[in-house]
Parts: structure tokens; sequence; C-alpha cells
């Protein structure tokens, strides 16, 4: 959107209205759209959803555009794990840092429930070699007091954070917006 | 056994060479033995299931013969795998075996 006032910050944050979300609803669906197609789904013009996408791109909030693999249509028979590990409290976030070095951790989350807990999500070729990683890198670790691992034996669902499944999100876009809204429609 | 050989097998380890109890594929039960002592300590405090566990996969032999590099206690402990015992009995058992070899090197003391 050219000649568009300076945008709103807040916290060094990047103030969205209702059209950059639904953009980046549109480029979560598909990021290998045009700007000409995103913009004629949303019925805005090109150069607006070409300057909105760089300004999110600046900011950070668009972050990297990725490729999701489907592994298991790869031929490639690894295995994933739900690692729970009790840690001392004092020691968990160095106990999280390793973790998240360590290229097999694909996720590393902590909760607090009776007890520091460290959840990560961990692929292995094999039963073995899991075990063998988490043996030998993990139960090492200053703080890890024991650990629970259920191995994944089928995926239901799995999908990133996005607008379309962000309630937050979704509620600013519809009450809002409402007006603008009905305009994209 | 002279005392050099039996202070090297007696000697306590670096954690990240130290034996890890499991009950399961990674399952941690929050124990560890740094040394033939504690191990032998350790093997009437843990879990059954894990010594079953290890047992069966050959852990402790393994760790006896490359971190301690005892291959005498080493090879007592596969004997032991062979006779497929279970449960109390093989607490008694290993802690026994363990017990045996721990007495013969620290004898010479």
């Amino acid at each position: 959107m050219r000649g568009r006032k300076p945008l709103k910050f807040k916290n060094n944050t990047l103030a969205l209205d209702a059209t950059d979300l639904k953009i980046l609803e549109v480029l979560q669906e598909d990021a290998r759209q045009t700007y000409t197609a995103i913009g004629k789904r949303l019925g805005i013009a090109h150069s607006t959803v070409y300057d909105r996408i760089r300004r999110m791109e600046q900011h950070g909030i668009i972050k990297k555009y990725t490729t999701m693999i489907d592994a298991e249509k790869t031929g490639t028979k690894n295995i994933t794990a739900i690692m729970t590990i009790y840690t001392d409290p004092k020691e968990s976030e160095k106990v999280a840092e390793k973790l998240c070095m360590a290229p097999q951790v694909l996720e590393v989350y902590t909760s607090l429930s009776e007890e520091l807990q460290i959840i990560a999500k961990v692929v292995a070729e094999n039963q073995e070699s899991l075990h063998t990683f988490i043996a030998n890198s993990i139960a090492p670790l200053h703080g890890v007091l024991r650990i629970r691992t259920s191995i994944v034996t089928k995926k239901f669902k799995e999908t990133q954070l996005s607008i379309a499944n962000d309630p937050k999100k979704l509620t600013l876009i519809k009450e809002t917006y409402r007006i603008k809204e009905e305009k994209i429609k | 056994m002279n005392i050099e050989n039996a202070t090297k097998i007696l000697r306590t380890v670096p954690r990240e060479k130290a034996f890890y109890f499991f009950t399961s594929i990674g399952n941690y039960t929050g124990e560890s033995a740094s040394s033939l002592k504690e191990f032998m300590e350790k093997i009437n405090e843990v879990n059954v299931k894990s010594l079953e566990f290890h047992l069966c996969r050959r852990d402790f032999e393994k760790w006896i013969n490359e971190v301690l590099e005892d291959k005498r206690l080493a090879e007592e402990i596969a004997k032991l795998q062979k006779t497929n015992l279970t449960g109390d009995s093989l607490r008694h058992q290993l802690y026994h075996t363990v017990w045996k070899r721990y007495q013969q090197l620290t004898s010479g003391f």
C-alpha cells in the first residue's frame, strides 16, 4: 500500500491489521503464490501485497519460507519419541539449551506441573540409536533427575501454528476489522 | 591381579562414562554408578526391571569391559545372562557376582 502512514509499533513489534493477517494466512497455505495471485484472492493490489510482505519480512514476522516434507514418503524409517525430562529447577535452562543443540531434537519445551519438566520431541534411526542418544547424551547432563520416553506409534495430526488456528488473530480479523473482512470477501 | 590393575578397575569414572540405569528404552530411573563400588550398591537399590533390562541387552558386561576394563567380571556377568534369571533371584545373583569380584580386587590393599 503506497503512501500508507507509518505502521504503529508496540514494544518494537509491528502492529498488524486484518489485511496483513489475511496475507499471512494465504502464505501459510502456500508460500509459493505470486503477489498477483494473493492480491486477486484478497481483492487488493499486488503492490500492496508486495509492500506488506516486505515489511513483515523486515520486521521478522515472516521468518523464512520453508518446505514441509512428508518423511514417510521419502522412504526414511525414522522413529519419533516424546521425552519428558524431570530436572533440578536450577539446571533446567542449561539442560534445555543443551537439548536444543542436538540435531536429533526437534522441539524443546519447559513445563511446570508438580515438578519442573522439559518436554522434547526427538527423532532417531531406530530404538537402539534413540536409547544410545538418551543414555550417552541426555542422562549424563547435570540436573537431569529422570527421563520418561514415549515412542510415537502413529501420527494423527501435525501442523504449525498459523493464522487459521490462532484464536486471538481470528478474533482480531473478525471483530476489529469486520468491515475490511467483508470487503476482502 | 596386581594393585595397579585393581586400582584402575576400582577408579571413579567421569559422569559421561558412568552407568545409567534405565527400565526400558529411553526411560532413565535417575540412578547411576561411577565406580564398581557404586555399581554394586545400586544393584540393591534400583528397580529390578532395570537389572532385567540391562542384563538382557548385555549393557552391564559391556560397561564393565569397556569402561572399567575388567574382562574377568564382564565374563562372569555374561555367564549370568545365560541363566535367564529374573526378579530378586537375578538381583541376588548379580550382587553376589559383583561383590565377590569387589572383595578380590580390594583384598590386595
